[in-house]
């Protein structure tokens, strides 16, 4: 086993001794090693159910219930529109259409090439007081128009671009 | 084991003694609405600003503090025009404050004691300005009880919740009511749940209070995972220690001494105030292994959900708490006979155990003369869709709609969002679970029974209000997209049943169906109905049947003629230019992707609807509106 591999075990143990081997805090477990590696790698899975004792069936059951749990790699910004009631009459639609359209995802993928960004829909983030909104990791844009949302893309563009420089 | 009372008084005292330095307080709201509109900036400025004036700045309350007092508070209500920032004891509040205004607020109403008339809310009916929450509509016709508190004081900060007479009604509770007698307060005070069942607490917590002796469990249902609603967002968000107390109180009752608080994982910053709050209510003694110094221990948890709306549902929470797939199980047993690990649990949601306290406070007497007979107290309400004053507001039961709509919210908005109070079409109440109400019962006294028997339900409490713009067929098909997605699958009719009713949604939004589709849909809506074990699949068919028979003509448009009356659906619109708008301006020729659009300048266009692929961008760029797809 390479170092690497050791240390992402290591890590794993410590999240499962920290939750005190308890099967019942097996959603807590999966967030917080989801919280690490941004998704739940498939070997992890096997290794926290081995762990707590539990059947891979078990665990891997519950990771695919949720939907905050997710089995592949996300984007760098993982972009979620809101589509509860509030934002759709207030047409969400349009900025979903735009930013699909802005960030090229064809073919119901959902990430693009580069791993930048994740486009979601999410059913309501109680924010409906500042529909159509979306979040763009943590931070939550409200009252947005297809145009505003697509010039947040380019400001997140623009902020790579200078990174990388 | 001493007996000495926990010196609540003595945290009030010093509270006040280091507030009676400070000559003005600044609030500014930081719920979840105000912050996306940047109000946290707005309040890095204002401590900067003040600072820089040379003005006496208290950040956090200290002996010997004085000048002004800025603080952070959760929701206040009136999302749309955030960030808002209230100024006391001027009793101003500032809308749509950023972060440029804050050097005039500065100078002319802290030092000046003057008012920055451009930064006070308008009233759109009239022009007139509004100087505060005492004059401006949208709170004058409201009754804030479980919200009171909720944007004024600091979330953060348990000794201003206590301050404010917090933790004594748990106090009193705990050392000297017993189970029963708190039981049958809430029973005389007529609490009913506020998560959509509308049962009354008193009984449910009698029932568990009746249970043999042993562990039993308090369960705060904060999964308010219906779209469109977020007042549990903003009572944890706001005023998470008055959901704590609650629960204190709600334990003592049935004599459990744990408990989990249940969040969305949507709401990232109520977890985080809550488990705040927990900790701080810990290091007084208000929670954990002496409560109040009594013998008595009580423990509260916060579990952080992971995205499943059913958990929201009793049974499903539990097992989702036990670590497993959130999925329902039969009733009986009822939770409250066998819930968590088995044993009897009782779940309550936020607004209901933020009531709690109240009553006791109170007493049943003052509760039940708010709202009316069978529906004491008030309920919250988000309004909102197409509203003016989108936000989230309180009213005693027994308030109409058009109170509601009208007058708190301020009148129906058409597409452009000019104030248009004739193109008023439907009100939405309950989510995925509740029904439309229109016109014909805008005088409906709102509570519990009259919803039902009107064929829409209390449920969380969120209120959409669509104008006439808006698809009914669109909207429960919107709704039914939603169950059918959330649906966990366990029931086969919920499962499948869901799935071909949208299946039919869809055929009558695209053009495909037949006279036999309506009857069918209503057949298999009322099948998912009965054959469903929980409330989500017996309730997942009300936005379609109340659209249904609410709304008969928009669908027989769809289904006969082929025509969506709002032009909303795509697959139906038939675009057409009006000759006599027409200026034959070109402009949608140019830019009509596909070169479906013919004429000559000056004269009017048409779109040759063989090529047309209904994309829209001719509506959107005419100048004129000459074109229609309706």
């Amino acid at each position: 086993m390479d170092k690497e591999s050791i240390r992402k075990f290591e890590y794993i143990f410590e999240i499962v001794e920290r939750n005190g081997r308890s099967p019942a805090r097996l959603i807590p477990i999966l967030q917080a090693v989801q919280e690490q590696y941004r998704y739940l790698p498939e070997e992890v899975l096997t290794l926290v159910a081995t762990a707590l004792g539990l059947s891979p069936a078990k665990v891997f059951g519950v990771a695919t219930f949720y939907s905050h749990f997710t089995l592949t790699p996300k984007g760098k910004y993982l972009i979620r529109i809101c589509d509860g009631t509030a934002c759709h009459v207030k047409r969400s639609d349009g900025l979903l259409a735009a930013l699909r359209e802005k960030l090229r995802l064809r073919d119901g993928s959902a990430t693009t090439p580069d791993m930048l960004f994740t486009l979601e829909t999410v059913s309501c983030l109680g924010a409906c007081g500042l529909a159509p909104a979306m979040v763009v990791n943590d931070e939550v844009h409200g009252q947005l128009t297809p145009e505003k949302a697509v010039a947040l893309i380019d400001e997140l563009l623009r902020k790579e671009d200078e990174n990388d420089n | 084991m001493t007996t000495e009372k926990l010196g609540l008084e003595a945290i009030q005292a010093a509270y006040h003694k280091k507030a009676s330095g400070l000559t003005s307080r600044i609030i500014i709201c930081a719920g979840t609405g105000c912050v996306a509109n940047g109000s946290l900036k707005v309040y890095d400025a204002l401590c900067a600003a003040i600072a820089a004036a040379g003005l006496e700045l208290t950040v956090e309350l200290k002996e010997e503090s004085g000048g002004t007092h800025v603080s952070r508070s959760g929701c206040q209500g009136f999302c749309q025009m955030g960030p808002l920032v209230t100024i006391l004891p001027h009793s101003i509040l500032y809308t749509k404050v950023q972060p440029g205004d804050v050097p005039e607020i500065v100078e002319e109403t802290l030092r000046a004691g003057r008012v920055v008339e451009r930064l006070l809310y308008e009233n759109p009916a009239g022009g007139r300005r509004c100087r505060g929450t005492d004059d401006i509509p949208f709170y004058t016709r409201q009754h804030r009880y479980v919200l009171k508190k909720c944007g004024i004081i600091d979330p953060e900060d348990i000794a201003e919740y206590i301050a404010g007479g917090g933790y004594a009604a748990a106090r009193k509770a705990v050392l000297d009511m017993t189970g029963e007698q708190l039981c049958l307060e809430m029973l005389d005070a007529g609490l009913r749940g506020r998560g959509g069942g509308g049962f009354p607490t008193g009984m449910k917590w009698d029932m568990a209070r009746k249970q043999p002796e042993g562990k039993k469990y308090i369960i705060c249902n904060g999964d308010e995972g219906d779209p469109g609603a977020f007042m549990d967002r903003s009572v944890m968000e706001g005023n998470p220690h008055s959901v704590i107390e609650g629960m204190i109180i709600a334990g003592r009752a049935i004599g459990a001494d744990e408990g989990y608080i249940y969040v969305r994982a949507e709401y990232p910053l109520a977890v985080r105030r809550m488990r705040k709050a927990l900790e701080d209510a810990r290091s007084l003694g208000i929670l954990g292994d002496a409560v109040f110094r009594s013998q008595l221990s009580f423990n509260l948890q916060v579990m952080e959900g992971a995205g499943a709306f059913v958990c929201g549902e009793e049974t499903a929470m539990i097992a989702s708490i036990q670590g497993s797939r959130g999925m329902p199980m039969p009733k009986p047993p009822f939770p409250v006979q066998s819930g968590l690990w088995g044993r009897p649990t009782v779940i309550n949601n936020v607004e209901t155990l933020a009531s709690v306290p109240l009553i006791i406070a109170g007493g049943a007497a003052a509760f039940r003369s708010m709202g009316t007979k069978n529906s004491p107290g008030t309920k919250t309400f988000a309004v909102t869709g197409h509203v003016a004053n989108t936000g989230l507001i309180e009213v005693p039961f027994g308030t109409t709609l058009r109170e509601i709509i009208f007058d708190i919210a301020g009148g129906v908005t058409a597409d452009d969002e000019t104030i248009r109070n004739d193109a008023f079409k439907a009100v939405q109440i309950g989510g995925p679970s509740g029904g439309c109400l229109t016109e014909k019962d805008l005088d409906l006294p709102l509570d519990f029974d009259n919803l039902q028997f009107a064929g829409a339900m209390v449920g969380s409490g969120g209120l959409v209000v669509m104008n006439s713009g808006t698809c009914m067929v669109g909207i429960a098909r919107f709704f039914m997209q939603f169950t059918q997605n959330e649906s966990c699958g366990k029931c086969v009719l919920c499962r499948e049943g869901t799935r071909q009713m949208l299946d039919l949604l869809d055929d009558i939004i695209e053009g495909r169906a037949d006279s036999s589709t309506l009857g069918l849909l209503k057949d298999l809506g009322r099948c998912v109905k009965k054959g469903s074990l929980c409330g989500l699949g017996k309730t997942a068919p009300n936005p379609v049947l109340s659209t249904l028979a609410k709304f008969p003509d928009e669908y027989m448009a769809h289904v006969e003629q082929k025509y969506c009356p709002t032009g909303r659906c795509r697959a139906l619109v038939k675009f057409r230019i009006l000759p006599e708008y027409c200026k034959g301006c070109m402009l949608c020729k140019k830019k009509c992707p596909v070169g479906a659009i013919t004429g000559e300048k000056g004269a009017p266009h048409e779109i040759n609807l063989a090529t047309c692929i209904k994309c829209g961008v001719c509506i959107e760029v005419c100048r004129l509106k000459a074109i229609t797809g309706a």
